[in-house]
Order: structure tokens, then sequence, then C-alpha cells
């Protein structure tokens, strides 16, 4: 068997811009349209194999918490990734996503893994041709290159309705994350860190649960 | 956020992030807003920036304890029971999933004049210093009824009814000494004075129980805490709530709450009416509907450089020091952290002492305890009014939280989060387990 890390992965991107769907698109090459905002299930992992590595992605959406800007500091905790998403066709989309890479640079941990993603490619291309259809787009690749440039950071444009592009966002991410840093177990404060779900052996009258 | 919904939570405070997740676990559609730009209310962790802004306006944080972002100060100091009823909500919610917790190390008791370690197995017992030889097998008789106790076995009562017994009347039954009495009272059943020893048995027994639990579980000692501070625990259920589709709306003051025949029917804020037939709040957002206990609780956060002295360079630790060790009615609290549970920058160790004010110089009630964490690098302190409803919320069903109250666990916070899920809802909070991982992919169509 290969290593395995884990990785926590947040997605970040202003409300209908397919953060769901990317990551429905990579953990179950499935797309549904006119997916209803996130509702009861905001943790998915998906694990990814590059070259001798594994790395199980512990993917962090929303929740819809960004809709009034107030996602907790509780949710860059920790991450090690982070996919800041637009799309290519809302032109104020990409305004949020300038936001949210300034977020990351402030609260998240320094060497933080950053993927640019423009997403719904589909909308600006010809689904025959593979062209790109004149006047679709309001952001140019131009324009998305260089933020990430600026900032540093991964740049793809996907299309989770297409699949085009979104496992190479994955992998690429996946190949940055330094092995070693991938949980630092070695700080001293993951020492004595404990499993609050493992089960407990005890037969005293303690135990109160209702159910 | 304008529009209809079964619930506004008005603050996100721990109780009311809480109750804002069972409720939408439950189904209810939930609005939850917080006139402040940060998630926690009055159980927030802050950073050095915020609290000096807080309790130290004239002199704002300039970096000198390291980095800003490296401190979360907690407002309220609690720990968790490791066996208690947060723990337990904690699970079977899977807010467990968002957070991560380690032990504190070690509980600590003042005892003439200096502090010793409240053991936490039988060898640390043997070798403890707050008992005699033969005052160790009285103790040890006592445990041992306490841990034998079997509610449907009378064999196991000695003679006795915990319901009608007092607790005076059972340490005395085993001979225990006044010093044993103040030990088993204050730094295991975690009662802040000693009203406790003319009520019946029963409660106490209870709190023993729970101590005992939770100290068995880890070992080290009763407590837990997240890792970067409780403010973690109301973003955890916070999120819980978005995930089950609660809306959050953060740095919204109400600008009118709307009532119809005398009962809530809704908010105005800069964004719109929402309407609901229930509203939960805190303190703070219905003044006019609750009332001061009458006690006042003193906090002072201090930073240090060092652990406390004799606690064997614990990272963390919870110390009582018993009212009458002190001349006192109330007990104070001291509770210390580190950079252990990234709660501060590395080198520095964070000391919250607090108890109820009995004087009005408070600063000096704290004197005892000062001497026992050693020099401080700076102190900010605060002093809190604790407040409760009026009513129950029957009547206008604005059901209000009670102030987070100085005990140094959350046992009364989750009473608070029953007692108000259920005027909510009309029936008992039962726990069920939420859906694994797995489970939830599949109903997000991913499997």
């Amino acid at each position: 068997m290969s290593k395995q890390t884990s990785v926590k992965l947040v997605l970040l991107g202003e409300a209908a811009v397919g953060k769901s769907s990317l990551v429905l698109r990579f953990v179950s090459n499935d797309f549904q349209e006119n997916k209803e905002p996130t509702i009861g299930a905001a943790f998915l992992t998906q694990r990814c194999t590059i070259g001798t590595k594994t790395i199980k992605f512990e993917i962090w959406d929303t929740a819809g918490q960004e809709r009034f800007a107030n996602l907790a500091p509780l949710y860059y905790r920790n991450a090690q990734a982070a996919l800041v998403v637009y799309d290519v066709t809302k032109p104020a989309s990409f305004i949020k996503a300038r936001h949210w890479v300034k977020e990351l640079h402030e609260q998240a941990s320094k060497n933080i893994v950053i993927a640019l993603v423009g997403n719904k490619y589909d909308l600006v291309v010809d689904p025959e041709t593979g062209e790109e259809i004149e006047g679709r787009r309001s952001v140019s690749v131009e324009e998305g290159k260089a933020l990430a440039d600026e900032e540093g950071l991964l740049f793809f444009e996907t299309s989770a309705k297409s699949a085009f592009n979104v496992n190479e966002v994955f992998t690429a991410i996946g190949k940055q994350i330094p092995e070693e840093t991938s949980k630092p177990q070695d700080e001293p404060s993951s020492v004595g860190r404990i499993d609050l779900n493992a089960p407990v052996d005890e037969s005293g009258g303690a135990g109160n649960c209702a159910c | 956020m304008e529009g209809d919904y079964d619930v506004i939570v008005l603050g996100t405070g721990l109780t009311e992030c809480i109750l804002s997740g069972l409720l939408s676990i439950d189904g209810k559609k939930v609005l939850h807003i917080d006139k402040q730009d940060y998630y926690g209310g009055e159980s927030a962790s802050l950073n050095l920036t915020q609290l000096y802004s807080k309790f130290k306006p004239s002199k704002p944080y300039s970096d000198q304890f390291g980095k800003d972002r490296d401190w979360c100060v907690d407002l309220i100091p609690k720990f968790l029971m490791s066996n208690g009823e947060l723990t337990n909500i904690l699970v079977h919610t899977d807010v467990t999933r968002y957070m991560e917790f380690k032990q504190i190390s070690g509980s600590y008791v003042y005892r003439g004049g200096r502090i010793a370690k409240v053991p936490s197995n039988q060898t640390e017992a043997i070798s403890s210093p707050l008992m005699g030889f033969f005052e160790k097998r009285r103790m040890k008789n006592f445990l041992e009824f306490i841990i034998k106790y079997k509610e449907d076995e009378v064999s196991t009562h000695g003679g006795v009814d915990l319901d009608k017994i007092t607790m005076d009347e059972l340490y005395n039954k085993y001979g225990l000494e006044r010093g044993t009495k103040d030990f088993i009272g204050h730094a295991m059943a975690l009662w802040s004075n000693d009203d406790y020893l003319s009520q019946p048995a029963r409660e106490t027994y209870d709190r023993i129980v729970l101590y005992l639990g939770s100290v068995a579980r880890y070992g080290k000692s009763p407590y837990i805490y997240p890792l970067y501070g409780l403010g973690e625990l109301p973003q955890g259920f916070a999120r819980l709530s978005a995930i089950y589709g609660g809306t959050f709306m953060l740095d919204t003051p109400i600008e009118e709450v709307l009532y119809e025949d005398g009962k809530f029917a809704g908010v105005k804020t800069k964004e719109g009416v929402a309407k609901a037939p229930v509203v939960i709040a805190d303190p703070t957002y219905f003044p006019e509907k609750v009332r001061s206990t009458g006690q006042k609780v003193i906090r002072a956060m201090c930073i240090l450089d060092h652990p406390i002295p004799n606690t064997s360079d614990a990272d963390s630790a919870q110390i009582i020091i018993p009212q009458n060790q002190v001349g006192r009615k109330n007990d104070i609290y001291i509770a210390t952290i580190s950079s252990a549970h990234n709660i501060c920058a590395r080198g520095y160790y964070l000391a919250i002492i607090s108890t109820i004010i009995e004087t009005d110089k408070p600063h000096l009630e704290l004197e005892p305890a000062f001497k026992v964490i050693g020099a401080t690098k700076d102190v900010l302190m605060g002093i809190a009014e604790l407040y409760e409803p009026i009513e129950d919320g029957s009547k206008d069903h604005i059901y209000i939280s009670r102030s987070y109250d100085p005990s140094s666990h959350f046992e009364s916070t989750t009473d608070d989060v029953k007692d108000i899920y259920k005027r909510v809802t009309g029936h008992d909070l039962v726990l069920k387990k939420r859906a694994t991982v797995e489970e939830e992919a599949e109903l997000a169509g991913l499997s």
C-alpha cells in the first residue's frame, strides 16, 4: 500500500458558481442540473492516487454560510487546500473570488495550496465543436491567470457539467501538497488528541444517553 | 433573509447555536442572526486585539505577546466534562468532525496554602498529600459506596436513602473530616459553595459519579478542551445548523421586534423583515425580559510566560480554591491553558481566574489565586452580571437563555439547552445519532 495522507480542502466562492457540483463530479462523476443549494451533506471524502501517494481529500462545503459572508474561522482552520470558484460568465463572482483569496491569506495557514477555478466553462463553448462562442464569457482566461500568478495560485477553467478539467484540479492540488505538511503530526499540540467518537467501555451509571 | 421561518435565533452563543443545530436537524427552518460580526457572543474566544479593545480600550494590543491570531482567549472559562452532556451532544450530532479535543492535564485543589493534584488513579491517591493515612481509608470506603451503589439493588444502598439523607450526614456516616468534605464537595462534585451540605445527597452523588466517569474515560483529568478555544463550539454547532438548512447572518442588529396579539411575530433588520412564530435569544436581545440573578462574576484573564508553579509544568489545568480555605462563600476557579491547545503563542500560558463577587473590592478577592499563578505579564479584568429570563416564553413565544454561570464546566449550559428545547418543541430532547459521512454522501446522491 502506498502512503495515505488526509488533506482538508475547503470550497469558497459566491453562491451558485457550482462549488458543490464540482465536488459531486469529482467524488462520484455525476452532475445534477438545477441542484438545490447545499443542505445536509457538507463533508465529503474522496481518495486520489498521485504517483506513489494516496491523498484522502476531506472536502468541506460552505453549507450556504458564504451567503452573508459568515463563514466561521473554524471553516478555514487547518485547511491544507482550497478551491476558490467563480463562474466564467459572472464578473461579480470573479470579484468575489479575489475577496476569498484575500480572506484565505489572512485566515488560513501559510502554506495552504489554493486553486482558482473558473467554472461553467461549458456555457462558453459550442458542445459540437468545442470551440468558444464569442460573447459568452465575461471573465477572460488572461484575467484569471493574472490573478493566479499575482497570488501564487493554481489556475483552471472547468465544467462540472461536462467534467472538463475537474479531476485535473484535484490532481494538481494533490501534487502540490508537500508530504510532510499534510496533517502536522509532529507539532507538539498534536500530542494527546482524543477521539470522542471512540467507543467507551463503561459500566458505571454515568452514561446518560437519553435514547 | 426575508420570508417565513419556523424559528428565529438571536445571538450565536453556545446555547443558541446548539439549539439552532438541534432544531435544524429536526427539520425546522431556522434563521440565525447575531448583531456582532463574529460567532460566539458571550461564549466566543477573542484574539488579543479584540480582547484589549474590550477590556483595555485605552491600551490597544501592539504585538508584545506574539502574533495576534495565535491567541484565542475564552470570555467564559469552562472545560467539558469528558462524560458530560455536552460531550454527549457533540458525539451524537457529530460536531466532533469539525474540531479536535485534548485532555486537560490535571485537576488541582488548594489546601492549606498550596495546591495539590486531585488524584486521578489509585497510585496518585496513595501518594497524595491531601489526606492522612486513616482518612484515605475512610475516603476509600466512601468512594466504594458511591461506585457500588445501584439504584435497583437495595443491598448496595448501605441503609441510606439518597433522597432523604443530607450530604453532610452521608459524609459523617463515613467519618470524613472537614477537609475531605471540602475536597469531595468542591473538587469532585464541583459545588462552588457549601449549600449542598444540607441538601439531599442525591445530586452530589450524581455529580461525583459524573466526575469519576469523566476521569475514567481518558485518564489524566475529568476535563477535555477543544483546540483553538471554546469559541470553536458555537461555530461547530452553527455549521451543523447551516448544513441542515439554517440561514446565518452576522453583523445584523435587530431594528425592531414585531409582535402580533402580544406574541412574537418576527424581526426587522437592515436586510428586511423575517417572520417566525418563535424566537430563541440570549439575554442581551431582550433586556426588558430578563432580570439579574443577583450574582456578579469577576473574571481575570492573565497572560503568563511560565506554567503555573507546583503543577509539574502542566500545559493545562483546573485549579479550585474551595471557599472556606480562604474565608469566602464561593470558590475561586483558575483555568489554565497554553499553546498545547493552540490558544496562545508558543511559550505563553493563559490563566483565567473567576469567582462570584462577595465584596465591593472584587479584584482583591482574587488575591489568593494570583499568589497561586505567580508572575503575570498582563492582566485583563471584567465583571459580568448574570441574567435569567423573567418568563418561560409560553405567553409571548420569546425563549431566552440564561447567562453562562461561573461553574467550571458546561453542565448547567446543557441543562438550559434541554429546558429551552422542551419549552419550544413541547417534548424532551432525544439525541439521535446523525448519519455517518457515508450515509450523508448517499443522501446527497453520491454513492
